[in-house]
Formats: structure tokens, sequence, C-alpha cells
């Protein structure tokens, strides 16, 4: 293993740093590690958190895109959550949203369940995948500054875009979000769509 | 193979009507025409799948986003998006879904026929609202009640499209 690839960031300072730079972009997180890590930055009416679909934030992202082209639509999702969607990859791929940014925080575990490995852990590359469906842009990264070379090309780059960021698989302390399932669709309907949110 | 006779046009006129603006699918012969129309028309997006779990996600985000859609599969599909379907139902996302019915009339392939016959229940036991069609005008009512049930009271809802309606499939040309 070269330097680069050793694995030195933090999930949470590095979700802190992706949404820091977030203006009005809308937020889907997928179950697990992901959301708690959104929660730690701060709740926010245009986040959905997924507590469950697992394999489902990628696309859910893309139904956001799709209807909301105008906006920029950020999933945030674990390495688990992302090789459970695999075939979504291909999906958006083919659907090229122009306005779509997929972050893979990548721990190489299911944090969640005791740690175990998973398949990034033994080699599976999941940028490589997203550039082998055609996303117009994906990357590793292991460094403070590859992730600040990311962020822009995150909210502002011709999607779709992935980006996977290697963090160190250390539980971070849980921080739970609303997770009431029509709390969490009024409230960020509202504030996509405003009044047309009721109909 | 498929006598489907027209109604392709008359759903899409329903899907229009209400406004649809996502039709997702996984292909089946009984929806080919309607899949055509979809990917004909400028203000629908056609999106193509690789398994159909994606098409439950892919609506409850277009629904977030403010816009409606159809998800269209066969009945071997519904299998694939029982979990997905549990999110619709605990945030009470509207969501219509066409499924095509295999394994039920004169089928030819057994490996059809256990979820074929499994799909109406599975569909209810994880919260769908069932509608059934067993031939053109039954369908263009249903879809529509289907639809309005979908949108205007927030409901999940499938319209299940009876074997009978496609015809059989000609394994020996």
């Amino acid at each position: 293993m070269t330097q680069q690839n050793e694995i030195i960031l933090d999930r949470r300072e590095a979700v802190a740093r992706i949404l820091e730079d977030r203006g009005d972009a809308l937020l889907i997180t997928g179950l697990g590690s992901t959301t708690w890590d959104a929660a730690a930055v701060g709740d926010h009416p245009h986040n959905f958190y997924l507590w469950g679909a697992m394999g489902g934030a990628a696309v859910l992202g893309l139904g956001v895109a799709l209807a909301q082209p105008h906006r920029r639509v950020l999933v945030i999702t674990g390495d688990g959550e992302m090789l459970m969607g695999l075939g979504g990859l291909a999906t958006i791929a083919v659907q090229r949203p122009a306005n779509l940014g997929i972050v893979v925080i990548d721990n190489e575990s299911y944090g969640e369940t005791g740690m175990q490995k998973t398949h990034t852990h033994h080699g599976v590359d999941l940028a490589g995948l997203a550039a082998a469906a055609g996303f117009s842009a994906s990357r590793t990264i292991y460094s403070r500054d590859e992730l600040e070379e990311t962020v822009s090309v995150l909210y502002a780059a011709s999607g779709p875009v992935l980006a996977v960021v290697k963090v160190k698989a250390t539980l971070a302390p849980t921080v739970l979000p609303p997770r009431d399932g029509p709390y969490l669709r009024d409230r960020f309907r509202g504030a996509v769509l405003g009044d047309r949110a009721a109909g | 193979m498929n006598k489907e006779g027209g109604w392709s046009e008359k759903i899409f006129s329903v899907l229009q009507n209400m406004e649809i603006r996502q039709a997702a699918y996984v292909p089946d012969a009984g929806h080919a025409r309607l899949i055509e129309l979809c990917h004909a028309d400028a203000r629908m997006k056609a999106v193509s799948l690789t398994t159909e779990e994606e098409g439950v996600a892919l609506l409850a985000g277009a629904w977030l986003g403010g816009e409606r859609g159809v998800l269209l599969m066969q009945s071997s599909g519904v299998g694939n998006c029982i979990n997905m379907l549990a999110m619709l139902q605990e945030c009470r996302i509207p969501f219509l879904t066409l499924v095509t019915m295999r394994g039920e009339w004169g089928e030819f392939n057994p490996w059809q026929v256990p979820m074929g016959q499994a799909t109406s229940g599975l569909l209810r036991d994880i919260g769908v609202i069932v509608y059934r069609a067993d031939t053109a005008e039954q369908l263009m009512d249903a879809v529509n009640a289907a639809s309005h049930l979908a949108f205007d009271a927030n409901r999940a809802v499938a319209v299940l499209i009876a074997q009978q309606m496609i015809g059989f499939k000609d394994w020996h040309k």
C-alpha cells in the first residue's frame, strides 16, 4: 500500500466539510452512519434521511434530480448501502442528471451491524464502477487536499458525479435526526415546493 | 404475442391527464407499446431500470421533488420491490404501478407461476392497495381510479393487468 492510499480521513470531518458548501442543495442520506453524519452537522429542512430502504439512496436522489433539474441534489451514503444498489449507478449514468452528485463515505465496513468488512475492503472500486457506467466524473479520495478539490465538483460540475471518500473505520457517536416518515416527507416537500407541497 | 388492442394509448392518455412525468420500467411485452409512448413524449421522462426496486426509490424521490410517476413492471418484478415498498408505507408517499401478470392464465413457463400467484397477496401485505383488471374496459377505469387514489389520497396503489389481456407468449416462433 502506498502512502497515498493510507486511510486517514475522519467521516464526521469529511461530511462537515462537504456540507459546509451546500448552499441550497437538497440532501438525501443513506440509512445508518451517513444519516448520523448529516445529523451531526445539523438538521436541515432540505435533508431527507433514509432510515431504511437500503440500496435506494442514489436512485431516490435521481428521482429528486429529475423532478428538480434546476437545483443541485447531493446523495451521501455508505459503501454498504451503495453496494446494495450497484445497478442504480448504471440507471443514473444512462439518465445523465447534470445536477446530481453522489458521495460514498467508505469505511469498508457495515458500521451498524458489527463492522463486518464490505466488498470495498477487498478491492471493489466504487469510483471505478461509476466511471465504467458512464458518470461524468468520479474519484476516490484519501486526503484533505483531494477532498478540497472535489467539494466544488460535487456541487457545480455537470453530473452525474461520484466521489468515494475513504474514511477510518471508527464509530462516531450516533446523532439521531428526526425519523418519522410523514414528518420528514412534509418538511422536505414544504421546503422544496412551498405552497405546492400539499397538492 | 400481444393482443393488446389499443389500450396502451388509452392508459397513456390517463397518465397524461394525471400529469405523470416519470415513467420507470423494467420491460414486459405487455407494456411494450406503453413504454414506446412514454419514450416518445417530451413531457415524460422514461427511466429504464436494472431492477424494479430502483423504480420505487426513484418515484419516491420524484414525488418528494414535486413530480408524479408510474412504475411499469411484470409480476415477477413485484418480488424485487418489497423492502423498498416499506418506505412508501412508512412515509405515506403516493405511488402508482401497473403490473402485467404472468404465471396465472395458461402460463407456459413454470418458473413464473410462484411469483405470479403470490403477487397480489405480497403487495397487500406490504401495504399497497391492489386493483385488478381483466378486460380493457376495467383497465381504463382501474388506472384512472388508481391514479386518483394514489395522488389525491396519497396512497400506494397497484393495478394488476390480467394475463389473458396480454395473450399467450408464443414459445414456438
